[in-house]
């Protein structure tokens, strides 16, 4: 029973990207060439709502509800791998036009082809970790 | 009240509820990260014994990969239940434009059929799109470290700089595919 509250945010999450079309590669398109406000409004409004809480997170200090503090763990500090797995990673999302939440909703919308995306997404993530030591970080 | 669901839902409803997801995911101790699943998955198929990446503790993920199927059952439901008859997604004149020029016809769906329908799928060239797709996704996530719920919001959120370049990466490789590939592959 304590998955219960996963499952039902992952629907209300599957829902909300499926009815804001944030799951469709026309969206995606859209974005990438700027002709639309619609994908920077979503990011955009969940980064500013994010900013606020977090900040208010941190200044009241505020426990999640095992009663522990919410703590957040900086990434390490680089540069190499995230601008260079942040553009390999951009150049799928703009091919397949979802990454990896919105590939899974698409399953569920009913794209069977979707599932051919998100096995490789899954090949791709184990071939990182086969070359990661030999990568540049 | 049937066309406000069966319509597009608006970008500050989405985004709004996007960030709600997230604090509800700190407040029950963890943390907004989708790609995360793609470790979880190899890992869970046993690969943590040749690989050391994939050798962790990832029962302590189980939760997230509850999120996963969550998410394909929201998909269902907003296909079966919250969708209007039309399910054409109604995007900029413009958009349409450029993209008749590299022969991809406007939505009639929520995809285009000349990527992702059935006989796109069974065509080597169809394959391969979608294989090199997921596999630059998969591949990128995991060297930058997060995908775009772990870096463009959630590390965002928490003003870190490694979440800044790697947003700047996304669109970066966005652009380069858009702009310089999509002309050459179709």
């Amino acid at each position: 029973m304590k998955f219960l509250k996963f499952l039902l945010l992952g629907i209300v999450f599957g829902i909300v990207m499926a009815k804001s079309e944030a799951i469709s590669w026309f969206r995606i398109q859209e974005m990438f060439r700027f002709q639309a406000f619609h994908m920077y409004g979503i990011i955009g409004t969940a980064v500013t709502l994010g900013v606020i809480g977090v900040a208010l997170i941190k200044k009241f200090n505020i426990r999640d509800f095992h009663g522990n503090p919410i703590t957040f763990y900086p990434k390490e500090k680089a540069f190499v791998r995230y601008l260079v797995g942040g553009i390999i990673f951009g150049l799928g999302w703009a091919l397949s036009g979802a990454c990896p939440g919105p590939m899974v909703v698409n399953i569920g919308y009913g794209f069977l082809s979707m599932v051919v995306v998100f096995f490789f997404a899954v090949v791709g993530t184990y071939f990182y970790g086969i070359v990661k030591d030999k990568l540049p970080h | 009240m049937q066309e406000f669901i069966t319509q597009t839902w608006s970008w500050w409803f989405s985004g709004a509820m996007i960030a709600g997801i997230m604090f509800v995911l700190l407040y029950f101790g963890q943390s907004f990260g989708f790609s995360s699943n793609l470790r979880t998955i190899c890992a869970a198929a046993g690969l943590g014994k040749k690989t050391k990446f994939f050798n962790f503790n990832w029962k302590a993920q189980i939760w997230n990969l509850v999120f996963l199927l969550g998410s394909i059952m929201g998909g269902f439901i907003a296909k079966q239940y919250l969708a209007a008859f039309d399910t054409s997604v109604p995007i900029s004149d413009a958009t349409i434009r450029d993209l008749s020029k590299l022969g991809i016809a406007a939505p009639t769906s929520m995809q285009p059929s000349e990527l992702f329908s059935l006989a796109a799928m069974f065509s080597i060239k169809g394959f391969l799109l979608l294989a090199f797709g997921g596999l630059m996704v998969g591949f990128g996530a995991r060297y930058a470290g997060g995908c775009t719920s772990g870096h463009a919001i959630s590390g965002l959120s928490n003003l870190q700089v490694p979440s800044l370049i790697a947003v700047i990466g996304f669109f970066i490789g966005g652009l380069v595919m858009t702009f310089l590939i999509f002309p050459l592959i179709f």
